[in-house]
C-alpha cells in the first residue's frame, strides 16, 4: 500500500465547516464503502502531518471524494478546508479498512447511525446501495447540531422514502420552525425507536465521536442486538 | 480515545496485511475481539492499543527515523478468523 | 518528496535559540499526550509514597501533602514529540523536601502512577532542586488531563519523565525501565543531547 498523488478536481462546500474534496487518483484500485484513506501533508522544511479521512464516494462513482470537517485546532483540516485549491496535488494511501465496510453482498437490513462527520462513510454505503439498485432496507439515524450542519442534506432528504430507505435526523442544538423530527442527543430510547428489532437481525454501522458511538453501540447491545453485527468507528482529533 | 480503525493504515504498514478484522486475545484478561474494536490512544510518544476490558497495553507502536516498530507483548494470540492466519 | 503547496504545520513561536534544545520547536499550546485513559482518583484516597530501598517507607495524604512547604517555579518543558513550552508556571513540593532525611543505598527511582504508568530516573536527577511533585499549573489546580491531582515534574529531561498522576517513587538499587523506556525510548532522556530513543 503505497503513497500516491491525487489531483484535486473540485471543492464542494457542504456546510460552513465541511468541504468535499473531489479527487482523481491515477491507477486507483477501487474501494469498498466504509473504507478510508490516509492523507499526508509535507511542509517545505520536511515536517509532515498525517490524518485519516473516510471515503465519501461509492465504489461505483467516477471520482474519489473525501469530506473533511475543519476542526478548531486542526492543523491538517484547516489546510484541507481553506487552503487546498483545485489543481493541487494531495498525497494519500489506501483504500484502508476491512472491518467497517458494507457491500450489497453482506445483506441487511442495514442500520446506519452517524454523528457529525460520522455520516461520511455511511453516505458512501448509501450511495453504493443505490448504485447497485439493492433492495436491502436501510434506516439512517443522523445526529447533527442543526439542519445547516447536516452534511449531504439535499442528497439525504432526496433518499428518504426512496425504495426502502428511511432517513431520520436528530437536530440537537437548533431546529427549524415547524420541525417535528427528533431534537435531542442520541440515547437508548432514540435508538430503540429507530432500530430494527433484534429478531430482524440488522447489521448496524455506528460512526461519529467516541462518546456518541459508545452510547449508540451500548444501546443496541442492551436492546439485544448481537455484538458481532454492530460495527463501530470512532472519530476524533488525532494531532498532538 | 479512538479505536483500531484510526490506525488501520499504520497496522497494514507494520504487519503487511489488513489487520482490523484480526482477532486479538488479551494477555492480561483473555478478552477477545477484532483489532478494530480496541481502545487506541494516538496522542502519545507512540500509539498505545489497549484492551477495552482491562486496559492492558496490547500493542505499542513507536516510530523512529521513519520506521514503525510494534511491540505486541500484551497480545496472547493474534489470528484472522476468515483464513485462520496467525501472527 | 511531494511538498504540499501552502502547508506550514502548526504555528511556531519565536524564541531565544539558546533555550530550545536540538530538534524542538516552541509552542504556546499545551498539547495533551496520553498513553491511556485519564485516571480519576478522589483526594480522600490519594497518597504519595516513598518506598523500596528505604529504612522506613513514608507516605502523605493529600492534606498532609498540602501542608508541606511548597514552591512556585517557572520552567521550560520539552516533549520528545518535538514541542517545547517556555516559562511554564507550576506549584508543587520539591522532591528534596519529600526525600529529606531518607537513608538509602538506592541510585535509581521508578515513579509509579494511577493507571499503571511508570518511568525511571537516576535518584540524583530527582534531587538537588531538579524535581517536584506538582499539583498546580498556571495558577490553577492541575487539570486531570495534564496529570492532576499531581504529577512528577522533572523539566531537565524529556517530559515523558514528568509522570502524570504520580502516586509515589520506588527507590531501587537496580534500574528498572519504565513504560516508554521499555518500548524503545531512551533510558535517560536528556533533550540537550537529543536522547529520544534507546541508543541515541
Amino acid at each position: 500500500m503505497n503513497w500516491r498523488l491525487a489531483t484535486v478536481v473540485e471543492l464542494i462546500g457542504e456546510t460552513d465547516r465541511t468541504t468535499s474534496i473531489v479527487l482523481t487518483v491515477p491507477d486507483w484500485p477501487g474501494h469498498r464503502a466504509g473504507q478510508h484513506v490516509d492523507v499526508r501533508l509535507t511542509a517545505e522544511d520536511g515536517y509532515q502531518a498525517q490524518r485519516s479521512y473516510s471515503i465519501a464516494s461509492a465504489p461505483e462513482d467516477d471520482v474519489l471524494v473525501l469530506t473533511v470537517e475543519r476542526l478548531d485546532d486542526g492543523e491538517v483540516s484547516s489546510y484541507l478546508v481553506g487552503e487546498l485549491r483545485q489543481g493541487d496535488e494531495l498525497e494519500l494511501r489506501g483504500p484502508i479498512g476491512g472491518y467497517f465496510v458494507w457491500e450489497e453482498a453482506l445483506g441487511g437490513p442495514l442500520l446506519l447511525v452517524g454523528g457529525g462527520s460520522g455520516i461520511v462513510p455511511l453516505r458512501a454505503m448509501i450511495r453504493h446501495r443505490f448504485a447497485r439498485r439493492s433492495a436491502v432496507p436501510v434506516r439512517l439515524l443522523y445526529s447533527a447540531r442543526s439542519l445547516d450542519e447536516v452534511i449531504y442534506r439535499e442528497e439525504l432528504l432526496a433518499a428518504d422514502g426512496r425504495g426502502g430507505v428511511d432517513v431520520r435526523f436528530t437536530l440537537t442544538r437548533e431546529q427549524p420552525d415547524g420541525w417535528n423530527g427528533y431534537d435531542r442527543r442520541i440515547d437508548g430510547d432514540l435508538i430503540a425507536e429507530v432500530a430494527w428489532t433484534p429478531a430482524e437481525r440488522p447489521i448496524a454501522y455506528v460512526c461519529g465521536p467516541t462518546a456518541f458511538v459508545e452510547v449508540a453501540a451500548d444501546a443496541l447491545v442492551s436492546l439485544g442486538h448481537q455484538a458481532g453485527r454492530i460495527r463501530t468507528e470512532r472519530f476524533g482529533p488525532t494531532g498532538r | 480515545m479512538l479505536d483500531g480503525n484510526a490506525i488501520a493504515g499504520t497496522m497494514t504498514e507494520v504487519f503487511g496485511a489488513e489487520m482490523t478484522l484480526v482477532v486479538a486475545t488479551c494477555a492480561g484478561c483473555g478478552a477477545q475481539g477484532p483489532l478494530a474494536e480496541t481502545a487506541v490512544y494516538v496522542s502519545a510518544p507512540g500509539i498505545v492499543v489497549r484492551c477495552r476490558s482491562c486496559d492492558t497495553a496490547l500493542m505499542v507502536v513507536v516510530e523512529r527515523d521513519g520506521v514503525c516498530c510494534v511491540d505486541v507483548r500484551g497480545i496472547a494470540d493474534l489470528r484472522e478468523p476468515a483464513s485462520g492466519r496467525r501472527w | 518528496m511531494h511538498i504540499s503547496r501552502g502547508f506550514h504545520g502548526r504555528h511556531r513561536e519565536q524564541a531565544d535559540a539558546a533555550r530550545v534544545p536540538p530538534g524542538q520547536y516552541v509552542t504556546s499550546d499545551f498539547p495533551v499526550l496520553s498513553a491511556g485513559p485519564t485516571p480519576r482518583v478522589s483526594l480522600d484516597e490519594w497518597t504519595f509514597s516513598i518506598r523500596g530501598q528505604v529504612d522506613e517507607p513514608r507516605s502523605w495524604s493529600w492534606d498532609e501533602f498540602q501542608a508541606l512547604p511548597r514552591e512556585d517555579i517557572t520552567v521550560d518543558i520539552h516533549c520528545v514529540t518535538k514541542w517545547s513550552k517556555l516559562d511554564t508556571g507550576w506549584a508543587g513540593v520539591s522532591m528534596d523536601t519529600l526525600l529529606a532525611g531518607v537513608e538509602t543505598a538506592a541510585e535509581h527511582v521508578l515513579a509509579f502512577c494511577d493507571g499503571g504508568y511508570t518511568t525511571n530516573l537516576p535518584l540524583e536527577d530527582v534531587t538537588g532542586g531538579r524535581a517536584w511533585v506538582a499539583f498546580g499549573y498556571d495558577g490553577d489546580p492541575l487539570d486531570p488531563e495534564h496529570g492532576g491531582p499531581a504529577r512528577l515534574l522533572v523539566p531537565h529531561l524529556y517530559f515523558w519523565k514528568s509522570a502524570k498522576w504520580v502516586r509515589g517513587i520506588d527507590l531501587r538499587v537496580d534500574d528498572e525501565p519504565g513504560f516508554w523506556e521499555g518500548y524503545g525510548y531512551h533510558n535517560y532522556g536528556d533533550p540537550w543531547r537529543e536522547q529520544r530513543y534507546a541508543g541515541d
